[in-house]
């Protein structure tokens, strides 16, 4: 195969380098309106002119000496893959602070373009930059561009043929990125801000704090708000809204019109009863895998993804992680992992993958461990509101336990845990009015993401279940689960909630939705049901991320001890409901 | 009781050997300068020190007048640093003269000028004084840590006070570098700055470690 030429997109995190990977190669990658958001490389494929490029976009970094996992990630693509071009994107309004990167990038004697993205937010904060007389000084070409409504791309493609580059390996010489200096940094600064004050016209002194930005930031206003984005985006909209009215549609469709059909065609042209069994029995691929997969997790997800993106779009993160990082110092980590935590509301899974964001190990791990425990993922708490919808106290308790083992987990991990402390240092994009094209774009590629994740691993727990079944393997653990099912007080039928509950957390939180319905659990019951499947084993996907980012060690060692407490807290909790004689 | 500029050299040579030594028994050997005999002499006879085969003892006035050396000779290098702009180079040569003229009184306005320092421009501890004790009542100050602005006020920054290199290195990659001017937009329930066209959100300890000149 013919060797293509490589350009590789670096900058500081929230330039928008993946929106210009998108405009270059037509890939959609995850854009947001946070620092962070790219955390695996993306590489994408883009004709322009007559050449073939492949395009690499890398993780946000501020100087090339690295600090977090995802910095060090784009300085291995440089020093390793040596790229035949460098685009560095430029915020606009930041050039005087991310010039510096440009000096160190230059050391790599690679050949660059410079881009100065978002070039109209700076024009309304009256800065004005002359790009030619900057690509005169930094002696390489400069392109002013708006990347998220394409304006400046085409000039960004004819600078990049200009460059004439060509698959010669000879004049690549290794690249060594020198040790951290302060004297060196000092002079690029210097240097830096001679350049800017040459190239700007002129500048607008420093905003104050807009008033909607206060009511943000401090608690008295800010966690009212808080709690009303919390009621209206999750409680509303994706609980009673998604998890209610559209998901009830879905599944009256899927009962009338699909699946008697799909029933009627399997019997009749199907002869093996067992096979019958795997498609439509009561585990099988169709009635369980898919119903469960479209009709119910699907769009209680997507509802999530929706709000998540209109949320992280409007740079609200930043602010909250602001207001909670003393909060969060409690339980060991830092405001920073307020986007985790709420990214985990919706797929933990997801959630542990952008746990690379935060800067120390021990951080990373109490992260890691209670996104596993204690956040319900949205298909979760999409099922568990519709189920306890009718017994406000149960879900009342049922919160109340949850936010309670939260707490008291992370509270005693930042006290066993050895390590410093995690500092808090995150940069605040001004908030901005969410794009519906991008807000739509994201949910959908998000949405992508996780079915093709979740559709191949619920088809998966069919066979498995059905294989088990056809063994009569199926009922020698459903039996061995009696006992520990007995001390939390639970009914035996609930095992396969729990067998489900292995492949996914939602999976069995769908299937206890099933049992409810049909009048097996009373009021207490369903409770510790909800809350130990809260806590539960995170699903098969969560357990291999844990593994792939964290290591075997801690991601077996934090499942094992999640299995273990959520088994504890449920028979703790029965014995407190019955000694106490408390009946919801 | 003043001392003589060599007495004085010898006592921060105690100092530091004490800083890096935890004890208040040297070796000779162990001082970075040898003092001479007419200044040993001086010292024993002031009773700061006592000598006993070879091993020097700092007594207890001696570790007050040692402090008191260091403290003002580092207060004059950063006087010298940044105030005077000095070139690094010629400092310390200039605060061993200096420090001769922070005597009790001038030390402290020194110190309260400069906002009550912690560390000198080569990173040691300045020992803190009365003054830094009372730093809040002072009304000479005039460089902060940042955690101590009221929101709205603004400053240039001075330096970075951080024991933690990949700290110092992270704010210095964002524009956090002295001579930047920066705004405190609002200190509760954390810290968050205007700095350039930036924003950013601090917790309360990399606050502390921003000095300003407001």
């Amino acid at each position: 195969m013919k060797k293509k030429l490589k350009i590789a997109l670096i900058g500081s995190p929230n330039v928008g380098k993946s929106v210009i990977f998108g405009a270059l190669t037509k890939k959609y990658v995850t854009v947001s309106n946070y620092p962070g958001t790219t955390v695996e490389v993306s590489r994408g494929n883009a004709k322009l002119g007559d050449v073939d490029y492949e395009i690499i976009d890398t993780p946000g970094l501020y100087s090339v000496f690295p600090i977090t996992e995802e910095e060090r990630v784009t300085i291995q693509i440089i020093k390793n893959e040596k790229p035949d071009l460098i685009i560095h994107v430029i915020d606009t309004k930041h050039l005087e602070r991310m010039l510096p990167l440009t000096f160190q990038l230059q050391e790599a004697n690679i050949p660059m373009i410079v881009v100065l993205n978002m070039f109209d937010e700076a024009l309304k904060l009256e800065i004005n930059i002359n790009t030619a007389l900057l690509s005169e000084l930094l002696s390489m070409p400069v392109v002013a561009t708006v990347a998220i409504t394409q304006q400046g791309i085409g000039q960004l493609i004819s600078k990049i043929n200009d460059k004439k580059l060509s698959l010669t390996e000879e004049n690549k010489s290794q690249w060594e990125a020198s040790s951290f200096s302060n004297q060196k940094m000092k002079a690029w600064y210097k240097k830096s801000v001679k350049i800017f004050s040459r190239v700007v016209k002129r500048i607008k002194k420093p905003r104050k704090l807009s008033r909607f930005d206060k009511m943000l930031i401090s608690p008295i206003t800010g966690i009212p708000i808080l709690a009303l984005v919390i009621y209206l985006g999750l409680y509303k909209f994706v609980g009673e809204f998604g998890a209610g009215t559209v998901v009830d549609f879905f599944e009256k469709a899927f009962e009338t019109y699909l699946n008697p059909w799909l029933v009627h065609l399997a019997t009749t042209h199907i002869p093996w009863a067992s096979i019958q069994m795997l498609l439509i029995g009561d585990y099988g691929i169709v009635t369980l895998g898919i119903k469960y997969a479209a009709v119910i997790i699907l769009p209680i997800v997507g509802l999530f993804f929706l709000v998540f993106a209109l949320i992280e779009d409007s740079g609200y993160l930043p602010r909250l992680a602001f207001m909670l990082d003393r909060a969060f110092k409690k339980i060991g980590l830092s405001g920073r992992a307020i986007i985790p935590m709420v990214l985990g509301l919706g797929c933990d899974t997801m959630a542990t993958m952008v746990t690379r964001t935060l800067p120390t190990k021990r951080e990373r791990f109490i992260a890691t461990l209670l996104l596993a425990l204690c956040i319900p993922c949205s298909a979760q708490i999409g099922v568990i509101l519709g189920l306890l919808s009718n017994t406000p106290k149960v879900l009342a308790a049922w919160f109340f336990i949850i936010f309670a083992i939260f707490l008291s987990v992370g509270f005693a991990m930042a006290k066993l845990i050895p390590g410093t402390r995690p500092s808090f240092v995150i940069e605040v994009p001004p908030m901005r009015m969410p794009q519906l094209k991008n807000v739509l774009i994201k949910t959908y590629m998000r949405m992508k993401w996780y079915f093709k994740e979740i559709v191949p691993l619920f088809i998966l727990a069919s066979i498995i279940i059905w294989l088990l079944q056809i063994t009569g393997i199926f009922d020698l653990i459903t039996k061995a689960m009696k006992f520990p099912l007995d001390v939390m007080g639970l009914p035996v039928e609930s095992a396969r909630v729990f067998i489900f509950g292995f492949f996914r957390r939602d999976y069995g939180a769908a299937g206890l939705y099933d049992l409810y319905n049909s009048g097996i659990f009373t009021n207490n019951q369903i409770l510790i049901a909800v809350v130990v499947l809260t806590l539960f084993l995170p699903c098969i996907t969560q357990l291999l991320i844990m593994i792939k980012e964290r290591g075997i060690k801690i991601g077996l060692g934090i499942s094992i001890f999640v299995l273990f407490f959520a088994c504890t807290v449920g028979t703790v909790l029965n014995w407190i409901i019955t000694s106490f004689g408390i009946s919801f | 009781m003043l001392l003589s500029e060599t007495t004085e050299e010898i006592l921060e040579a105690l100092w530091i050997a004490r800083e890096n030594k935890k004890t208040d028994i040297f070796k000779l050997s162990d001082l970075r300068e040898m003092p001479d005999i007419h200044t040993l002499k001086e010292l024993t006879d002031a009773k700061i020190i006592e000598i006993n085969n070879n091993q020097i003892k700092l007594l207890e006035k001696g570790v007050y007048y040692a402090r008191d050396a260091v403290r003002r000779h580092r207060l004059a290098e950063r006087l010298l640093t940044d105030v005077l702009a000095i070139k690094k180079e010629m400092i310390h040569e200039t605060a061993c003269q200096f420090e001769h003229h922070l005597h009790k009184g001038i030390d402290t306005n020194v110190c309260t000028l400069l906002g009550h320092p912690k560390v000198c421009p080569h990173g040691k501890p300045i020992p803190p004084g009365k003054c830094c004790e009372e730093k809040a009542k002072m009304a000479l100050q005039a460089v902060f840590a940042l955690a101590d602005l009221k929101p709205g006020q603004s400053g240039n920054i001075v330096y970075l006070y951080t024991t933690d290199p990949k700290q110092a290195q992270m704010l210095i990659s964002m524009g956090v570098v002295p001579g930047t001017s920066i705004t405190l937009l609002a200190g509760f329930p954390s810290f968050l700055f205007q700095l350039n066209e930036g924003q950013f959100a601090v917790d309360s300890e990399v606050a502390k470690e921003i000095y300003v000149r407001v």
